[in-house]
């Protein structure tokens, strides 16, 4: 029994194939989507979404948040955005890490939702910066 | 009788109007193909959130005591009415706006005709010129149909946070947003799609299913919901740019089609009423040789 994985952006459809298991980056950490699992529907936040196919890595994406519905025969990601680990810059997450966190020293705590919204990208910018380092470094082949 | 140099300069008048129109129709065509892969695109996330929202409001609205938000189920009251309408920002399109607009006054005249207020959002400047002339109280700021050369899920997100703004103060209570969709390049039709309160229908998939166990939601329902609300609003707007986009390529395309087809005929019939003329003229100057050559 095998998965049908989707990886899809607002933009395209960027991975469609059959896999093993699918592990994707959710808010409340890394949760795996195997064949029969129970349906599912989480948020994501910014990381790495793995896909396995007989115990081998088949494919690695970066996806900067988004929503996962997963059932027992599909794993659907429907990512904000998608960008494959070599197209990552750990020097343009970097600066845009300083914007963020420049403008998250000027939101009150009472702006729930500019706070929440500022949390998801700095996180987001973050894992960008720690997925383009690993990668550079050659811990991610 | 029009003289044969005027008739040379129609006839040169109509062929370079027939390049423009020509041109006009192979850039629209080549537009059309771009505009239609990229609505193709866009259409496996906007089906998969569609059925996520679906799943989600159903198993909400079965639980009690979470007020669910005013991108959901709207203010609650239906006395303000806006109406986000999708046009073009250039003309020569044949009817493609025309026919909109003529979709936008019916509602908007049965609104008002029930003592409702209308405000028109109009995306697109061609809607919000001629909109304008009828709803001059009614008018928000327009916003542009596209913003660079295709549709952007930015500028969908731009937009979107625009109504959510309006939403927030108040401005309104309901919120319909009218486009034209695309059904082949002869053939757009205008349609209104409920935005907020989103129009929550019966789940089929549950029903289809009655076995399958019930989702789960992480972190939880709630918030999920209140992050996905703005995210589907920003994704309607983004597949209705492109419908539109798309829609009014094809009507370019058609309707320089015909312009350049209408101009071939003319440029045919002047053709002919020159080359008669010239005749005319011919006969006319042989007649006074010939009867001068007689009287001497």
């Amino acid at each position: 029994m095998t998965l049908r994985a989707e990886i899809v952006s607002p933009e395209k459809r960027h991975l469609e194939m059959d896999v093993d298991m699918v592990v994707v980056p959710g808010t409340e950490g890394d949760i795996a989507a195997m064949p029969g699992r129970a349906p599912l529907m989480l948020q994501l936040w910014g990381g790495i979404v793995t896909l396995y196919k007989d115990e081998q890595v088949v494919a690695r994406l970066f996806v900067s948040g988004g929503f996962v519905d997963m059932s027992a025969d599909r794993c659907i990601v429907l990512a904000d955005s998608v960008r494959a680990l070599k197209d990552l810059s750990p020097d343009d997450a970097r600066q845009r890490l300083g914007e963020l966190e420049a403008q998250w020293s000027h939101v009150g705590p009472e702006e729930y939702q500019a706070h929440d919204t500022l949390t998801m990208q700095i996180q987001a910018v973050r894992a960008e910066l720690e997925a383009g380092e690993e990668f550079a470094k050659g811990e991610l082949n | 009788m029009p003289s044969l140099k005027e008739l040379r300069g129609r006839i040169a008048g109509v062929k370079s109007t027939r390049k423009i129109t020509s041109a006009m129709k192979m850039v629209a065509a080549s537009k059309l193909r771009r505009a239609q892969l990229q609505a193709e695109a866009s259409r496996p996330y906007a089906e998969t959130m569609r059925k996520m929202m679906m799943e989600l409001a159903s198993t909400l609205e079965g639980l009690e005591g979470i007020p669910l938000p005013a991108l959901l189920k709207g203010t609650g009251k239906d006395q303000i009415h806006l109406l986000v309408v999708m046009t073009s920002d250039r003309g020569l399109a044949g009817g493609f706006n025309a026919t909109m607009v003529r979709a936008v006054r019916k509602r908007a005249d049965e609104l008002i005709s029930q003592g409702k207020t209308v405000k028109i959002l109009p995306i697109g400047a061609k809607g919000a010129d001629i909109l304008g002339r009828y709803y001059p109280g009614s008018m928000l700021a327009t916003m542009r149909s596209i913003m660079g050369a295709a549709p952007s899920y930015d500028y969908a997100s731009t937009v979107a946070a625009k109504i959510t703004a309006l939403l927030e103060e108040g401005q309104f209570d309901c919120c319909t947003l009218f486009r034209n969709r695309f059904v082949n390049a002869m053939t757009q039709i205008p349609e209104q799609i409920g935005l907020i309160p989103l129009p929550v229908g019966d789940n089929d998939n549950r029903e289809k299913a009655g076995d399958v166990a019930p989702y789960g939601f992480e972190p939880d329902e709630e918030t999920l919901l209140t992050r996905l609300l703005p995210r589907n609003l920003e994704v309607q707007l983004y597949a209705a740019m492109l419908e539109s986009a798309a829609g009014e390529q094809g009507a370019r395309m058609t309707a320089m089609d015909n312009a350049s087809r209408n101009a071939g005929k003319a440029i045919d019939r002047l053709s002919l009423k020159y080359n008669r003329t010239r005749q005319a003229n011919i006969t006319n100057e042989l007649i006074e040789i010939i009867s001068g050559a007689e009287a001497v």
